[in-house]
């Protein structure tokens, strides 16, 4: 590793150099005839348009519409999640955990980055970075704080460090006042960090 | 290996800051870097295991101090010349300067697009019966591999329970070396906080990890 690569990568000189860098590699790749430019392109705009977490926020709603769909999800959710048409296809080892008024679960990867990729999309920096990867198996009552969020004290706290293929979603508990809702209505309230574990849905009426 | 990727339980990192409304790429270099990984893993240049792996043995210093794509793109570079596929001096030149190697999967091509956006299978036939099953006491091995594993620093040595099973996969510790996919039992197994982090931590917290049976004993 040569050493001209210590900068801090928001350096503007750096992030030209990495530019440059990146640039370079994309060229030696298409040159030797190992990829399709035009391909790269493809996978960088379906990374923007088909996953999310709306996603994962259908399936959430669902789960909170139909109790049967909630059953099979939490026994297997990539056998139930690819019940619905309308969701991205998902892949193996997918496992939805539920919150309870007893127990609250949060998800991370300590090690690297792992992270439900077809329900919530590519993680958010903070999920990849060393404050949220060291703490939260330690002191999740801590981080929970960094985002606002505090549970009574008797609540379990339950973490999930994703060290293998498994990938997890947290499945929040509905909001009330929320009788009669559609499932869209529903997913509407379903936030990214509510299937992470680091966050709540939204409350109903309150400004989102 | 024991490197800085190893976060768990480590302090002096600061605050979890999120960031309003995130972009999904900062620049649009971090997108291309996460095809070209994506793509050359398709055609068969490594696997997940070895992209990790890579991006483990980056120098500590240079690992901290770099950008999530930033590391991705050195991993990425480190790993292909290793295996042959771009030479050091392809890189100093800015273009291929050196034959290309035959990929396992030939070229990446448009049509290999919407394969990728599936996560791949890591179930495999079991060669052997599971040793462990929801319920019992194990202990995760005292163990040091000077390669990747999946064995978080912070839960070796202690006791936990088997809570579910998942099935035989690909054992990653095997896989990242390129030697074979090894299949292995894996297991979630679930620590109380004070096991972990000792009679001071929150009595009400438990972690789990997804343990590979040979990260396992009997306790």
């Amino acid at each position: 590793m040569s050493d001209h690569d210590h900068h801090h990568d928001h350096d503007h000189s750096d992030l030209s150099e990495t530019e440059l860098r990146v640039r370079a590699l994309e060229t030696i790749l298409a040159e030797k005839g190992y990829v399709e430019p035009a391909a790269l392109d493809a996978i960088i705009q379906a990374y923007e348009t088909k996953i999310g977490p709306h996603n994962g926020a259908q399936v959430v709603a669902k789960a909170w519409s139909d109790p049967a769909f909630k059953r099979a999800l939490l026994d297997d959710a990539t056998k139930a999640v690819s019940t619905l048409g309308h969701v991205s296809r998902v892949g193996d080892h997918l496992v939805a955990v539920e919150n309870t008024p007893q127990r609250h679960n949060m998800v991370v990867c300590t090690l690297c980055s792992c992270y439900p990729w077809e329900m919530l999309g590519l993680p958010p920096i903070w999920y990849k970075a060393a404050p949220y990867r060291s703490r939260a198996v330690k002191d999740p009552r801590g981080v929970l704080a960094d985002f606002g969020v505090s549970l009574p004290k008797e609540i379990e706290i339950r973490v999930w460090d994703s060290t293998a293929e498994t990938r997890f979603l947290v499945l929040p508990m509905r909001p009330a006042g929320t009788a009669g809702w559609s499932e869209q209505q529903l997913a509407d309230l379903v936030t990214r960090d509510s299937m992470i574990g680091t966050g709540f849905p939204k409350t109903p009426g309150a400004p989102s | 290996m024991n490197g800085v990727h190893d976060m768990g339980g480590m302090d002096g990192f600061g605050k979890v800051e999120p960031e309003p409304n995130e972009p999904m790429f900062h620049t649009e270099w971090e997108g291309r870097v996460l095809a070209m990984v994506r793509a050359m893993g398709a055609a068969g240049a490594f696997n997940i295991d070895a992209s990790r792996f890579y991006r483990e043995a980056l120098p500590p210093d240079v690992y901290l101090a770099s950008s999530y794509y930033k590391k991705w793109l050195l991993g990425l570079e480190d790993l292909l010349i290793d295996r042959g596929y771009i030479a050091a001096a392809d890189i100093a030149a800015g273009h291929a300067t050196e034959p290309a190697k035959p990929l396992k999967r030939g070229k990446f091509t448009l049509g290999d697009v919407e394969r990728i956006m599936v996560r791949g299978k890591f179930g495999r036939p079991a060669p052997a019966p599971a040793k462990f099953k929801p319920g019992d006491r194990v202990r995760a091995r005292n163990i040091h591999p000077r390669t990747h594993t999946r064995l978080p620093r912070y839960a070796r040595g202690h006791v936990g329970v088997v809570e579910r099973d998942h099935g035989c996969q690909v054992f990653p510790d095997s896989a990242a070396t390129g030697a074979s996919e090894n299949p292995q039992w894996l297991y979630t197994v679930v620590f109380d906080g004070t096991e972990l982090w000792g009679p001071d931590a929150d009595p009400t917290t438990k972690i789990s990890i997804d343990a590979f049976e040979p990260y396992l004993e009997a306790a």
